[in-house]
């Protein structure tokens, strides 16, 4: 089985995020980049693909040569080759067109992206890769079994899971639930070594528009101060979270 | 302007570099964080942990991959060490010596035999390796030692005691340096491997220790204890010189240690001033407390510096006495004193366990003493620079 697992770098999740030039563009100034944890877990699915069903396992990414180092993190976790598609992701349907490209010329049998990434959280690029690849998709996705052609994935439903049968070639939103958080891997030392043997092939962009163009970022107003109620005032606990924080 | 990089010199990590030390941090932080204070209270020496960073590549560092190692220099050894420490010294320290002690000894003066036997277990932590030069009664002045081996047949009878060993109960092999010649002469000694198990190697008392408490430090001792000659690492009369050299490289590891600490407790110092309001304000906006942090974060970077400029020196194989005592006569120095502002940064609650800076102030203390006190650094660095 080929499997391509598409991989978005990402601020990790405590950075501290900044917007320049007029709230247009996002800071990376001092900013770690880590691998989209929804991609995460996909990766470490592809992993237990490869180890108990046999799989080569080739990462792709569309992002400027700032983002290798979260290919080659990839590729320490066990990825068999990397793919770096060298034009800055603007806007989903661009990275769309991209990922599709890659995916086609490469013939992979399952595609696993993650439901969203957690930077701009558009959720669309894996409904759109399906389609520009004619392929099966499957977003939410919480579990995947592959038995030759077919695909077995289990779906997050509001409150609930569906289990969906289905055949190859699948594209899947991928999320936590494909593994656990537990299940992730930390490169050990022979990966990070080995990945440096590993090929990392840079592609052009092929010809592709953006549909898509932020003009504005806003931040959520800062946190307040905490206040401090004592036990004893339950009245006034309830007024401020009923008037001032309007919670209740 | 471009700028010709044929006159730079270069202090990033590479990417890989930087690989291994986010690696480090990402094990610390799952596997050891959450359990530091539990290790520390109990004195608890937490073996499965090891058993994880041998899986991880943390127990052969230096070790090629043709023995099991990770085939890594001293820039990422420093880099895993100091992640390590940042969240626990003591289990820093436990991976120091293991690396630098034991596992380095028999790597760089074993035979090939030797290497095959036991360097694949320890570099997996199989294996775990402990060390032994110091004595009851020498310490700096190690070449006095008493323990003492006599050749019998092809066999050699130990007898004697080495005291403050990491390791001295867990480990599963031991390098110990031992007399075989006259007293106080530095040709009179030869190193051994020995391991747990042979009749008459037993260990004794374990320490009960003001910190590094997770890191077991214990007594070996040597009653009769019969190892045959196949044993022995390098030639005879060579073991105290071959220590001397281990301990040029110890010295980076104890330097890596302190950077850790002194690390850590910066950083708890620097978040818990910007959140402590006092007088209606973060008291980091107070000179008293703003140039303490300064003091520290430059005396980080000197050691930071230091330490990088001896990996430098040993990676390419070239003489590191007095840098590597340099760094760790520096970083070890820098450690306690960085310790000691982050209480005092901290003020009362500094003093409490709820706060990470009290064991970071304990643990620190090993540094300045441990692998050679300071005052044996100066020694060391004054001789050199005199000669």
């Amino acid at each position: 089985m080929k499997i391509l697992v598409c991989i978005s770098h990402v601020p990790d999740t405590t950075s501290k995020i900044n917007f320049t030039e007029g709230d247009t563009k996002f800071d990376t100034n001092g900013v770690q980049f880590v691998i989209n944890p929804n991609d995460e877990f996909g990766l470490t699915r592809a992993m237990w693909f490869k180890e108990k069903q046999g799989a080569n396992v080739t990462v792709v990414n569309v992002g400027g040569p700032e983002t290798e180092p979260t290919l080659r993190k990839a590729l320490a976790i066990g990825a068999d080759e990397a793919i770096r598609v060298n034009a800055e992701a603007t806007d989903g349907a661009f990275v769309a067109k991209q990922l599709a490209k890659v995916a086609q010329d490469g013939g992979y049998d399952l595609i696993i992206a993650g439901r969203e990434s957690i930077d701009y959280n558009g959720g669309m690029v894996p409904g759109m890769l399906a389609t520009l690849t004619d392929a099966n998709f499957v977003n939410t996705c919480i579990g995947l079994e592959v038995e030759g052609n077919e695909a077995t994935a289990v779906r997050e439903i509001d409150g609930g899971k569906e289990t969906i049968q289905t055949s190859l070639p699948l594209v899947i939103g991928g999320q936590k639930g494909l593994v656990e958080e537990s299940d992730l891997r930390i490169p050990n030392m022979r990966g990070i070594m080995m990945a440096r043997k590993k090929q990392l092939t840079i592609v052009e962009p092929a010809d592709a528009s953006n549909e898509t163009k932020a003009v504005k970022f806003e931040k959520p107003a800062p946190k307040g101060a905490v206040k401090l109620v004592s036990p004893d005032n339950l009245d006034e606990l309830v007024s401020l979270l009923h008037n001032e924080a309007k919670v209740i | 302007m471009e700028i010709d990089l044929g006159t730079q010199m270069n202090f990033d990590y590479s990417e890989t570099q930087q690989m291994v030390a986010t690696s480090a941090k990402e094990f610390a932080e799952q596997n050891i964080r959450p359990h530091v204070m539990k290790w520390d209270e109990s004195q608890e020496f937490p073996i499965e942990v090891f058993k994880k960073a041998g899986e991880m590549g943390f127990m052969g560092v230096l070790v090629p991959e043709e023995y099991g190692g990770s085939g890594l220099g001293y820039h990422e050894y420093i880099a895993i060490i100091e992640e390590i420490a940042k969240v626990d010294p003591s289990i820093g320290l436990s991976l120091a010596a293991h690396n630098s002690l034991c596992t380095n000894h028999i790597l760089t003066f074993g035979n090939e035999e030797q290497k095959r036997k036991w360097l694949p277990k320890l570099a997996t932590a199989e294996w775990i390796g402990a060390w032994g030069l110091t004595e009851h009664n020498t310490g700096s002045d190690a070449g006095g030692m008493n323990t003492t081996a006599v050749k019998d047949g092809d066999d050699w009878i130990i007898n004697g005691a080495k005291n403050f060993i990491t390791h001295g109960k867990s480990g599963d092999i031991a390098v110990v340096i031992v007399r075989t010649g006259e007293k106080g002469d530095s040709h009179g000694m030869t190193a051994f491997a020995i391991e747990m198990g042979t009749p008459g190697f037993s260990s004794g008392k374990k320490e009960d220790k003001l910190g590094m408490r997770a890191s077991e430090t214990a007594e070996l001792v040597f009653d009769n204890c019969r190892v045959p000659d196949a044993n022995r690492l390098g030639e005879v009369g060579d073991g105290f010189v071959q220590a001397m050299k281990v301990l040029d490289g110890g010295r980076i590891s104890i330097g890596a240690l302190s950077l850790g600490i002194a690390k850590g407790a910066y950083e708890a110092a620097l978040k818990y001033s910007k959140e402590r309001v006092q007088f209606g304000k973060p008291i980091s906006s107070f000179q008293g407390i703003s140039f303490k942090l300064a003091d520290m974060a430059t005396e980080i970077e000197a050691s930071e510096l230091l330490l990088h400029k001896a990996a430098f020196l040993k990676n390419t194989n070239r003489k590191v006495t007095t840098i590597g005592a340099m760094g760790k006569m520096y970083a070890s120095e820098v450690c306690v004193k960085v310790a000691n502002d982050a209480v005092q940064i901290h003020g009362g609650y500094g003093y409490t366990k709820d706060f990470p800076v009290e064991k970071f102030y304990r643990d620190s203390k090993l540094c300045t003493i441990g692998e050679g006190t300071t005052e044996i650094q100066k020694l060391v660095i004054s001789r050199n620079i005199l000669k």
